[in-house]
């Protein structure tokens, strides 16, 4: 996917001034804050399982070569080819041809964000595959021309009721309905024909399972199930930091990941699937491919930024992000949106080319404390600011007025002088009011509040005075 | 027993009776209090902008400043925070300092942390009518474990009614520098925030540190609250 996030600046304010989007985003804020801090209550040791999931993750990427070469090993004695992609154009590639070898017409998809890295569908359509998203979300954002998710659980969470039901007439070109009921009964029945048609299956994965070679799929609506059994061939998509040792590993994930991500004590539905359609089975496709993807990820092991590929998908640091909650997820202009989209756009497509994300938080360590895995995400997030001044980054007055300040601030007689001045200077913007309305040295600040105003002297200055006095 | 007030810089600059506040507190308390005559920053702007450079800079100078007292204490939560939890990872690749840095980090604390827990004041020497509502700054609150406390203090003002506010622990928008790069979205967290804190009809607006207050007043005023104070916690403990 062409990454938008250069214009990060400019998205937040198209997405400040869209009425429509602000409503949806303080809706999705309630539903997603509130249900999962219910169901955290539930557990008895919601730290202590955060830190052994935390734990299990990083068993696997301390040692990630022998786990993927352990999951190759596992899947492949059950049926299934294990497939390596680099990067975006070697996943669409490999998905393509698996599609010719077996005569591929039609696809069906369920959810998968690493076919957003890949631009898969434009990719399979180019090729003449029909793909088909059945994740009712990515299946409304297909049908409207293509739109891209703007959460990586909640696809559509910025739109509205009203605007699926004016899609829905459009595109299918039946009355217009207003119930959900009635409009996911509509969107069935769409589906349906496909998952009876189609020849292929592609999903995503939560969790590869090494030590059965299976692949755990977490799941709402039941279309991840069609997509994997019905069609003859089958393809996993996922990135390579995904593999967990155990069965048992998963169980305690599990326990996260359905109340961080939905607020459920468990997903409605939660697959294990392993190997190919044995003798005796009674389903399951007759070929089964992983695609496992690198696209920057190898490079973050033994990095400073290893600990973000602890990562499980659940999205609740941008449900629980006050600037995510405030411009939704399309302002972010890749594939993944809030603070962890805000760490890994710049690692996955170049630093440079993601400027503004790292500085696009408030560091208030709210995503940090609801993160099922700990994954330190302001501490993440600073360290690529950190990163974009040794890469002389940053613009030359931003950095001119930090160093500027920094000498000051190491330099107490100059740091005294300046104060000095600087109050009194501001105390006469105010001219005897409590705030200065204009300001032209902050615009940023200005632009929707005041600056209020110094009381006129320093602390040192007074607290001298009255040293003086005593 | 010796206290070191941190004034910090924004208290410095553009509310000194914050510091005249704290000072009042820990006299109250029975500390010594000392006002180190250099400080300055402890650096968290740099440290936060990715200038490695300049914080180490300026954590060396706050320790030689600052060590060698019982206590260190500051007026905010994300100041004291940077000092005792930010040093040593800035230090950690000069042992000598990281060593004197992983002392004073066991010796700084936020005032109302410090007045609660270490010299445990139980009778706050201001006089403070009306109700206020408390807003919870993100640094204190989730990396100092400051929630209790400032309404513990509130508490012992008996003509003080605490209106909780919908989301006081969301954040208020301000972000340090953020508030000055991405000005609209900043704004717009913070007119949750006033929102919040005005449906409580609470007569004044209260929290601990003093950049999420400019932020709130800054956005209260523009958005034609001309009457609701925004006060440091201190200034209600000592108002007279």
């Amino acid at each position: 996917m062409e990454s938008r996030s250069r214009q990060f600046k400019a998205n937040t304010l198209a997405a400040l001034s869209n009425p429509g989007l602000q409503q949806n985003m303080r809706q999705a804020k309630g539903k997603f804050v509130d249900k999962r801090a219910k169901s955290i209550r539930e557990l008895d040791d919601f730290d202590g399982t955060r830190t052994a999931a935390a734990a299990i993750r990083n068993r696997v990427l301390d040692n990630l070569d022998l786990w993927l070469e352990k999951f190759e090993a596992s899947a492949s004695a059950r049926g299934a080819t294990v497939l390596w992609a680099k990067d975006a154009d070697e996943i669409c590639r490999h998905v393509v041809d698996i599609a010719r070898r077996h005569e591929v017409k039609k696809t069906v998809k369920s959810k998968s964000m690493l076919s957003e890295e890949a631009g898969l569908n434009l990719a399979l359509e180019a090729a003449g595959i029909q793909p088909v998203e059945t994740d009712l979300g990515e299946y409304i954002l297909q049908i409207n021309n293509n739109e891209a998710p703007s959460h990586i659980i909640a696809p559509v969470v910025h739109k509205s009721l009203d605007e699926v039901a004016d899609l829905f007439e459009k595109v299918h070109g039946t009355p217009r309905k207003t119930e959900i009921t009635a409009l996911t009964r509509e969107a069935r029945e769409v589906l349906r024909s496909h998952f009876l048609t189609a020849d292929m299956g592609i999903s995503g994965g939560n969790f590869l399972v090494a030590e059965t070679g299976s692949v755990a799929l977490v799941t709402n609506e039941g279309n991840g199930r069609m997509v994997t059994t019905l069609p003859r061939v089958h393809v996993v998509i996922t990135g390579i930091e995904k593999v967990i040792p155990t069965l048992e590993d998963l169980s305690t994930l599990m326990r996260l990941l359905p109340r961080s991500a939905t607020g459920q004590s468990i997903s409605n539905y939660v697959s294990v699937l392993t190997g190919t359609q044995a003798a005796g089975d009674l389903d399951g496709p007759e070929h089964l491919y992983y695609i496992l993807v690198d696209n920057g990820r190898a490079d973050l092991i033994g990095s400073e930024f290893q600990d973000m590929l602890r990562c499980i998908r659940c999205g609740a640091c941008m449900n629980h992000c006050p600037v995510y909650q405030t411009i939704g997820g399309h302002a972010y202009g890749w594939v993944y949106p809030g603070p962890m989209g805000a760490v890994l756009t710049p690692l996955y497509t170049g630093l440079e080319n993601a400027l503004d994300l790292p500085h696009a938080a408030t560091l208030c360590n709210q995503c940090g404390v609801v993160c099922p895995v700990k994954i330190p995400l302001p501490e993440l997030l600073r360290k690529l600011r950190e990163k974009q001044v040794e890469r002389g980054l940053r613009p030359q007055g931003e950095r001119r007025a930090f160093k500027f300040w920094a000498r000051l601030a190491a330099s107490p007689t100059l740091y005294a002088l300046a104060a000095w001045f600087g109050v009194r200077y501001l105390k006469q913007l105010a001219g005897g009011r409590k705030t200065i309305t204009s300001f032209s040295l902050v615009p940023e600040w200005m632009l929707g509040r005041d600056f209020p105003a110094p009381e006129g002297k320093t602390f040192r200055e007074l607290y001298a005075e009255r040293g003086e006095k005593k | 027993m010796r206290a070191a007030l941190f004034v910090t810089c924004l208290v410095d600059l553009m509310r000194p009776r914050i510091g005249f506040a704290a000072l009042e507190l820990l006299e109250a308390a029975g500390c010594e209090v000392v006002v180190p005559a250099t400080q300055t920053c402890c650096g968290q702007p740099a440290w936060n902008s990715g200038d490695h450079c300049a914080a180490v800079t300026l954590a060396k100078k706050v320790i030689a400043e600052f060590e060698g007292y019982d206590y260190v204490v500051a007026p905010s939560g994300s100041c004291a925070d940077h000092i005792r939890n930010e040093y040593p990872k800035i230090l950690a690749a000069e042992p000598e300092w990281l060593a004197r840095a992983v002392t004073l980090s066991g010796q700084v604390f936020e005032l109302t942390d410090f007045l609660v827990n270490v010299v445990k004041l139980e009778r706050v020497p201001g006089h403070f009518a009306g109700s206020v509502t408390y807003h919870d700054s993100c640094t204190g609150l989730r990396s100092l474990g400051i929630k209790a406390q400032p309404r513990a203090l509130l508490a012992q003002l008996p003509g003080v009614e605490l209106k909780e506010m919908r989301a006081a622990e969301d954040c208020c928008g301000f972000g340090g520098a953020f508030s000055i790069k991405f000005g609209a979205v900043s704004a717009a967290i913070a007119e949750r925030k006033c929102n919040n804190a005005v449906a409580t009809e609470a007569d004044a607006i209260v929290g601990g540190d003093l950049g999420c207050l400019l932020n709130i007043e800054g956005k209260l005023r523009r958005l034609g609250d001309d009457r609701t104070p925004v006060l440091h916690i201190a200034e209600v403990l000592t108002a007279k």
